[in-house]
């Protein structure tokens, strides 16, 4: 395999594969997890929406915490249309119900990275540090190349390592609240019940500029990907898969 | 060519299905319609099982005292008024069903009675939290006396507030916390919080703690309750 060099004087390898040659980018199970976990997020987020609404603030009733939350009923009300349930009780069941595949479908996923040695191409690790740096210029206009990259750039390992934690944060503060005695544990790890109400309700938010951001970066950088996340093939122009 | 029509005839539903189908169900506020409500008392059924067994794993695990914290509202059934005796001298808890000495409690019976008191967190349905202290009979100590039959697996709760009512499992209803309140932040408890006697316990969200009670029945058979029936979660445990 060739190299070329990059500015910054490290070598990158060239692509494999011929551009314009379809290659096999993620296998069925990714795939499905995808989708499904897609589908699970929104039904979450909107029917965890819908139970918010009952009681729009953070902290005692009648002592309201002076924390950042534009969301707080005196100030914005959560509109409707992105409710699910129609009342407290029909959010709570779509919300307790969809909580069991919405974690399935993550635990298969994260065994299926472990096991496939695929979190290899994905997960943000040190070494992706200088990469990282290097997309960001590119991304600043401060380089004017696209840094050569395989699967996934430095910064999208990243933010999707993020979007990992970030479900994980998002299933132990939901346990966290539904039971602050039987896994008090879990409350007390996140400062007590409010608080650990409030960082549930924070990492609504943070999903919901993650996925925007990730929809955006798909047509404005990569259009191709959308094929290869539903079909599995990929023809784009970062063709190299590692 | 490998981009056939079918392929992209697929790729197109799919690329307008996938963001859709969440959004439209939202648009209409669905509850989910006759073929996933059954899924829902399925799974909710479950995750009763789950808290019962959660419970009994750590039995006894207890709020802990805690220095009282918000403001605690009023809720009631009965309209337009709050639920107030019109013969205070003439209430008493009847507490029976599948008991061996039915007995019927009168305010004087229930303050000679030993008290236990604390300060804990409830916890509502709709999310708010408050931290306050209550006073009142375990209900171990009314349990004792009336001498429960090992089949009694729960226990209902009846109110002079317009017919509601609560089930419990025998186990929430046996926790060393779980008490008949007669007294709420120091004194005496009000119309607004379920007097004479409340129903109460930091293990259960407020809706399964009914106040204005009249009588305690202990059973077999797995009694409903006013929200629960509604579509609330039976089990209501935290």
């Amino acid at each position: 395999m060739t190299s070329i060099p990059t500015d910054t004087g490290v070598t990158a390898p060239t692509p494999a594969v011929e551009p314009g040659a379809a290659v096999l980018r993620h296998r069925p199970l990714v795939r499905i997890t995808h989708w499904l976990n897609a589908v699970f997020l929104a039904g979450m987020i909107a029917s965890g929406l819908q139970i918010y609404a009952a009681y729009a603030h953070i902290g005692y009733h009648g002592d309201t915490f002076n924390v950042p939350n534009p969301f707080d009923g005196s100030r914005l009300a959560i509109p409707g249309p992105v409710k699910l349930g129609g009342w407290l009780a029909g959010g709570l069941r779509w919300h307790f119900t969809l909580a069991w595949p919405f974690v399935l479908t993550g635990v298969a996923y994260v065994l299926f990275l472990l096991f496939s040695g695929e979190w290899r191409a994905l997960l943000f690790r040190p070494r992706d540090i200088p990469g990282a740096w290097q997309m960001t210029r590119y991304y600043l206009r401060l380089r004017p190349d696209h840094p050569p990259q395989g699967k996934h750039n430095p910064l999208q390992r990243s933010a999707y390592t993020f979007a990992l934690v970030l479900a994980v944060i998002a299933i132990l503060t939901g346990f966290a609240i539904a039971k602050p005695i039987q896994l008090s544990f879990l409350t007390t790890l996140f400062g007590g019940y409010e608080w650990a109400r409030y960082w549930h309700f924070v990492t609504v938010w943070t999903f919901t500029a993650f996925i925007v951001a990730h929809v955006v970066m798909v047509f404005v950088a990569d259009p191709a990907s959308l094929r290869a996340i539903i079909t599995g093939r990929y023809r784009g122009r970062f063709a190299s898969h590692e | 060519m490998s981009d056939s029509p079918r392929i992209i005839a697929r790729r197109d539903f799919l690329r307008i299905a996938a963001p859709a189908l969440p959004i439209a169900l939202a648009a209409c506020g669905w509850d989910g319609g006759k073929h996933l409500q059954p899924v829902f008392d399925k799974v909710i059924a479950a995750n009763n099982k789950l808290g019962e067994g959660l419970l009994s794993l750590r039995h006894g695990r207890a709020y802990e005292q805690q220095i009282a914290r918000g403001e605690m509202p009023s809720y009631f059934i009965s309209k337009p008024a709050m639920p107030i005796l019109a013969d205070p001298s003439a209430w008493h808890l009847e507490v029976g069903g599948m008991v061996q000495k039915p007995t019927q409690f009168t305010p004087p019976m229930l303050a000679a009675l030993p008290h236990l008191g604390y300060t804990v967190t409830h916890h509502c349905v709709e999310g708010w939290s408050v931290v306050k202290s209550w006073h009142g009979v375990p209900f171990t100590t009314i349990a004792a006396l009336v001498e429960p039959l090992p089949a009694a697996q729960y226990v209902q709760f009846d109110s002079f507030d317009d017919g509601y009512m609560n089930g419990w499992d025998i186990a929430s209803a046996m926790h060393p916390q779980t008490m008949l309140a007669d007294a709420f932040e120091g004194k005496p408890i009000t119309a607004e919080h379920g007097a004479p006697l409340r129903l109460y316990s930091p293990i259960k969200l407020g809706y399964k703690l009914t106040k204005y009670l009249t009588r305690v029945t202990f059973t077999d058979k797995k009694p409903g309750g006013y929200w629960e029936d509604q579509g609330y979660p039976w089990f209501g445990g935290l």
